[in-house]
């Protein structure tokens, strides 16, 4: 089981104290954020792509390049990469070099984007981006597994003879999650190549994650990837915590009622009620993320959403050392606790070379 | 045996509203004409938006009902039949009303009965109903009745054995048009929710059509 920390970034005004922190201040804080994941412990730092104030990370690679060069462990992830607008082919060299630089330590998570502006800055139209989904990303799947490709679709100019570089670090891809909000149709995709679904959970009543869950897991067994217990689930999670649950309560309010996204809706105790959002103190988040695998199963990741909404990095790195001190420990031991064998572990570049070779063998010996 | 339903929003505020009263007239009227025809028993219920306000502006910021909304939106959607009241403001239905269905999925209400109705304070406005609330369930491909009801504050006084436009007349005949649909009606219509998953297309068939296309 992997625990980690996943980012939006965010340019948000402190609601307390009304500032807003320069572009520059947010990007130089969301590399602070992922340096302190790794040093509480931490398995995974995942980022957003946007391309539209208020948001900075608009080049996932530059920034998870710095952050590999400056860690030991921690995996670089995204949340997500935009598969619809993004060349799947510039996709494909940046996260291969991503895991040259890294060691291996990269992975990456598809997402669709889901404003309508961005896909014509990037030459596409939005209505077609289930269908750029799939086949932009038959495609990336292809660059990273075949080494000279000939490819004809309908969105992308044609390749011949095309050789994505640098290959893949030991011939074997980054480990691709599919991340959706509401699209049954993303959970099919995953489920067909054998990849990762992450559930982002985080804003919605689970019931309905539930139901693209369970999909996902019948779907992936039934293409023949293993089990459905055995299908790789990735979850979201937002939490903020004070040794007090009403002192966590009392300073998260202010951030949580102007918040994007949800802000300006329903009170603090309505979305704690309806969503995965706990306020409180660590043992109420232990007892709340623990019943995420009464609700989905068994599962490989789970991200924090900890720095969105203006909160400033100070309390932020205070709410990453309670995670990584007091909870994720717990977690760790608890989600442990009666895991039936076969259920995997969460997705690593040393695994997966070593499940390849151990493929290879077995076909050598047969 | 399953009872047909028939649903009745009424977007009214005051307490008590013409609207809802326009609202319970529709409702007991077409509960006993849709008795008459069939041996089902017919169950009605009457939603007040008025009650669901806040609820619905959450939705709209959230992208998700509170539990009480997500039943009454269940209601709706299941519903055999349903009648829709706003009060008319400002020349059209009301806010609420209109965010009230901006909040149930465009495809929920495909092929359900409907019987629109209004109420205002003068009869100048009762062709909104024609302009504003047809064209709104059109577009969510609902069977809309032909006869819609507007009752402004005058026609609360004036009896049924009137001239040709007394309210209990017309209460009467979209009464009858809205029964004689929902008699016809063979069960709960399936949902055509955009998270139904059963009706996921496989994904091979998702990439041929692409490549086909």
């Amino acid at each position: 089981m992997q625990f980690g920390i996943f980012t939006v970034g965010d340019v948000t005004t402190d609601p307390t104290t009304g500032r807003t922190p320069t572009e520059h201040e947010r990007i130089k804080a969301m590399l602070a954020i992922a340096l302190k994941a790794e040093e509480v412990g931490l398995d995974v730092f995942a980022t957003g792509e946007h391309h539209n104030p208020p948001f900075v990370p608009s080049s996932p690679t530059t920034m998870l390049g710095y952050i590999a060069a400056r860690t030991e462990r921690l995996i670089l992830s995204t949340s997500t990469t935009l598969i619809t607008t993004n060349d799947p082919v510039k996709i494909a060299e940046d996260f291969a070099m991503l895991q040259h630089i890294a060691d291996g330590r990269v992975d990456v998570m598809m997402g669709r984007g889901n404003t309508g502006p961005v896909y014509p800055w990037f030459g596409q139209d939005i209505r077609q981006g289930i269908p750029l989904a799939i086949e932009n990303y038959a495609l990336l799947h292809k660059l990273w597994r075949e080494d000279v490709v000939d490819w004809e679709g309908k969105f992308r100019t044609p390749l011949q003879g095309f050789t994505a570089t640098p290959r893949p670090l030991d011939g074997v891809p980054p480990f691709v999650w599919h991340g959706s909000i509401r699209s049954p149709e993303i959970a099919e995709q995953a489920a067909y190549y054998g990849d990762g679904f992450f559930a982002n959970n985080i804003f919605w009543p689970k019931h309905h994650f539930q139901r693209l869950i369970r999909l996902y897991r019948h779907r992936y067994a039934q293409y023949g990837h293993g089990t459905p217990e055995q299908a790789m689930v990735g979850l979201g999670g937002q939490v903020f915590m004070r040794k007090n649950s009403q002192d966590a309560v009392r300073e998260f309010r202010p951030y949580f009622d102007n918040a994007p996204v949800y802000g300006h809706g329903p009170s603090l105790e309505e979305f704690t009620e309806q969503t995965p959002l706990t306020v409180g103190s660590p043992q109420q988040v232990i007892e709340k993320t623990l019943e995420f695998r009464d609700y989905f199963g068994d599962y490989q990741r789970q991200l924090f959403l900890m720095d969105h909404a203006g909160l400033p990095l100070k309390t932020v790195l205070e709410q990453l050392d309670m995670l990584g001190e007091e909870v994720v420990p717990v977690l760790r031991k608890e989600f442990a606790k009666n895991r039936p064998a076969e259920v995997p572990e969460g997705p690593t570049h040393a695994a997966r070379v070593a499940a390849r070779d151990a493929a290879a063998l077995e076909e050598v010996a047969e | 045996m399953k009872p047909l339903t028939i649903v009745a929003v009424s977007a009214g505020l005051g307490v008590p509203s013409s609207t809802r009263l326009l609202a319970d007239r529709l409702a007991e009227a077409t509960r006993q004409r849709a008795a008459d025809g069939t041996a089902r028993p017919v169950e009605v219920r009457v939603i007040e938006l008025r009650d669901l306000a806040t609820d619905i502006a959450h939705n709209m910021v959230t992208g998700f009902p509170s539990p009480a909304l997500g039943e009454a939106i269940e209601a709706v959607t299941a519903a055999d039949g349903l009648i829709a009241v706003t009060p008319i403001f400002t020349a059209s239905y009301s806010g609420l009303f209109k965010s009230f269905f901006d909040v149930i999925d465009h495809t929920a209400l495909t092929g359900k009965p409907v019987l629109i109705a209004a109420t205002g304070g003068t009869a100048r406005h009762s062709l909104a109903l024609e302009h504003a609330l047809r064209p709104l369930f059109a577009y969510l491909r609902a069977m809309v009745v032909p006869t819609a009801v507007y009752a402004a504050s005058e026609d609360w006084g004036t009896g049924g054995s009137g001239p040709g436009g007394a309210l209990t007349e017309r209460v009467e005949r979209a009464a009858e048009e809205l029964a004689g649909l929902v008699r016809g009606s063979t069960g709960t219509p399936a949902t055509h929710g955009a998270d139904d998953l059963d009706d996921v297309v496989p994904f091979a068939e998702q990439l041929a059509a692409l490549r086909a296309g």
